[in-house]
């Protein structure tokens, strides 16, 4: 033990001055929280009656429960697609949007202020455009190129043996295309990712992407090894905040679709607010909690994992 | 990027970009559209792009709605988003100086803390942080569920994505003018409230605007806490409105949804810099 000088002892009650606001609010509204949430997961607890201890009963009772495997699969089928979805269109919109073109400050705009609107006004917009009779996704797809792109991919679809499409689409209402098109409108919010990566692509080193050229590297090999490598943290860090936000996914499919059809858009979170405020079992709610918490934790950790092997950081 | 200028290479950027963002805009536009249209014509096909007749007055049908009671959810809104804000520069610039500007043992241990509590989100912790208002309004005898207090209390302790945005720029202003400070014999919390606060308006513009956007956007916290329609905020107020009235009138719920997009647009067109800057940093090691 390091006895503490008068003036150590100084600079700790001052830096404890200035940290006291965050010290409160971190037991009151966080480690509190967490805290109850571990217990009450063990605990038959209603709100209306004090919780009741009954051991691992609400894991055990989850683990059969089918609602709840529909829901976690309904989320990773979400993040599956909205992931990489999200990820390529944001990273080739930030490359096309870096290049020097006309308009490059008004495209860049018109990118970026999808991402400014509110949850709310999004879901309006985009249950009237899905909207299957009036739609107006539907209405163009009528319109004579796409309707003789959906012939092709049926001839396609048609040769895999599988079933084709048929236009209007229920996008929200038919359970197969429920949620892939949550996962399409979700791309139309990038562009704070977007800006990310454009951030980031001011950081790669001009010289870098200069002496490649003049060793005779062409575009798409600049573009392989030299700005993807020195993008990669940037990638890695979108790619983690893209995990856990599509992981707790609820606002936007709550209020277009509340879960259906036939709980095709049924997500985690709707599962977990349902249980502890629709049915009150808020003990049920919160051992999902800490499942959804651990799951977040794991996938984070697998990514970090593979982080070795594929994001470089610049030394400096 | 390459120094001899590449016009077919600028042409496929361009067109691309041109097909990309026409894409982007054409939610809006047929927002926009759909919002000033009477409502026959919303079901019109082939689909009206220019409304004919133009009605502007959807605008004053929505504000002027009894059900929807659109100044009374602006009202609520606005003091949600308000006192957040208030709230979280004033507790978190504090908090971002001791971690950044005193050295005191422990500073970078409750520093890491701080930072894993960010990967902790609201839905796992949104049960017990509904009991612990409970508690706290039973014991303390002012009611704080079915109020907008839980919406805003919490950013009065400082929110751990500001602390780490403020405490990053905070340690880029340099140690000399604290040293110099002290020795005219100025105390820790007069630097912090003469010298720092002032020298990081821009920072501290992007905590303000960012916690401004989140208040406005709020749906779930509203959706846990708020019980009287009295007490909704926007987010809420139009998604009861939407799921009581919707799926018919698509003009008066486009004219709505406009007028809740309108503000957050206007301050990107005010604070443009602003914006893009603090989404950069965020992305930021």
């Amino acid at each position: 033990m390091t006895s503490f000088s008068s003036g150590e002892r100084h600079r700790l009650r001052q830096g404890l001055a200035f940290l006291s606001p965050w010290i409160v609010g971190f037991l009151t509204f966080l480690l509190i929280p967490v805290g109850l949430s571990f217990y009450f997961s063990f605990c038959d607890y209603s709100l209306l009656q004090p919780p009741a201890f009954i051991g691992l009963a609400n894991y055990r009772e989850l683990m059969t429960d089918p609602v709840f495997w529909q829901s976690l699969r309904n989320t990773l089928t979400y993040a599956a697609m909205a992931l990489p979805a999200g990820l390529m269109v944001s990273l080739g919109l930030a490359l096309l949007l870096n290049q020097k073109v006309a308009g490059q400050s008004i495209f860049r705009t018109v990118v970026f202020l999808p991402s400014l609107v509110p949850t709310v006004a999004s879901a309006m917009l985009w249950l009237w455009l899905f909207n299957t009779k009036l739609g107006l996704i539907n209405t163009m797809l009528e319109t004579p190129p796409f309707a003789a792109l959906i012939r092709g991919l049926n001839a396609v679809l048609g040769v895999l043996h599988l079933p084709g499409v048929q236009p209007p689409i229920g996008w929200l209402t038919d359970p197969a295309f429920a949620l892939p098109a949550l996962a399409f409108m979700s791309v139309w919010g990038v562009g704070q990712t977007v800006v990310i990566y454009l951030a980031g692509l001011q950081d790669v080193p001009k010289e870098l992407l200069e002496a490649s050229e003049l060793d005779g590297a062409n575009a798409g090999q600049r573009l392989w090894n030299v700005t993807l490598p020195m993008l990669s943290p940037v990638i890695f860090f979108n790619l983690i905040m893209a995990i856990i936000g599509s992981l707790q996914e609820f606002s936007g499919p709550y209020i277009m679709t509340g879960g259906g059809p036939a709980r095709a858009t049924y997500f985690f979170t709707m599962y977990l607010y349902d249980n502890a405020f629709t049915y009150l079992k808020m003990g049920y709610a919160s051992a999902m909690a800490w499942i959804q918490l651990l799951l977040i934790l794991a996938l984070t950790a697998i990514a970090f994992r593979t982080s070795k092997h594929w994001v470089h950081y610049q030394t400096k | 990027m390459s120094r001899k200028p590449n016009p077919l290479g600028n042409m496929i950027v361009l067109v691309a970009l041109l097909i990309l963002c026409l894409g982007f805009a054409l939610p809006f536009l047929w927002m926009m559209s759909t919002s000033l249209k009477t409502l026959d014509r919303t079901m019109a096909m082939p689909p009206q792009w220019v409304p004919d007749p133009i009605v502007p007055q959807n605008y004053v049908k929505v504000l002027q709605n009894p059900k929807l009671n659109f100044p009374l959810l602006t009202r609520n809104t606005l003091m949600v988003a308000v006192l957040s804000v208030l709230g979280t520069t004033l507790s978190s610039s504090l908090v971002a100086y001791g971690f950044a500007r005193i050295r005191f043992k422990g500073n970078s241990t409750l520093f890491g803390l701080m930072l894993a509590t960010m990967m902790i989100p609201f839905p796992v912790i949104m049960v017990p942080l509904f009991t612990v208002f409970r508690w706290l309004g039973d014991h303390t005898g002012v009611p704080l569920l079915g109020t907008l207090t839980p919406l805003w209390l919490p950013s009065w302790f400082g929110s751990a994505f500001n602390i780490f945005m403020l405490r990053q720029f905070f340690l880029t202003l340099p140690m000399e003018l604290s040293e110099a400070a002290q020795l005219d014999g100025c105390s820790e919390f007069g630097i912090f409230r003469r010298i720092v606060l002032p020298l990081s308006r821009p920072a501290l513009a992007v905590v303000a605007l960012f916690t401004f956007m989140g208040a406005w956007n709020d749906f779930l916290g509203p959706l846990v806490y708020l019980q009287d329609p009295g007490q909704y905020t926007l987010a809420l107020g139009l998604q009861t409105f939407q799921s009581q009235h919707g799926g018919t009138e698509w003009n008066l719920l486009m004219a709505a949804s406009v007028l809740v997009i309108s503000p957050v647009i206007l301050l990107f067109f005010l604070a443009q810099r602003t914006f893009i800057q603090g989404i950069a940093t965020t992305g930021m090691k």
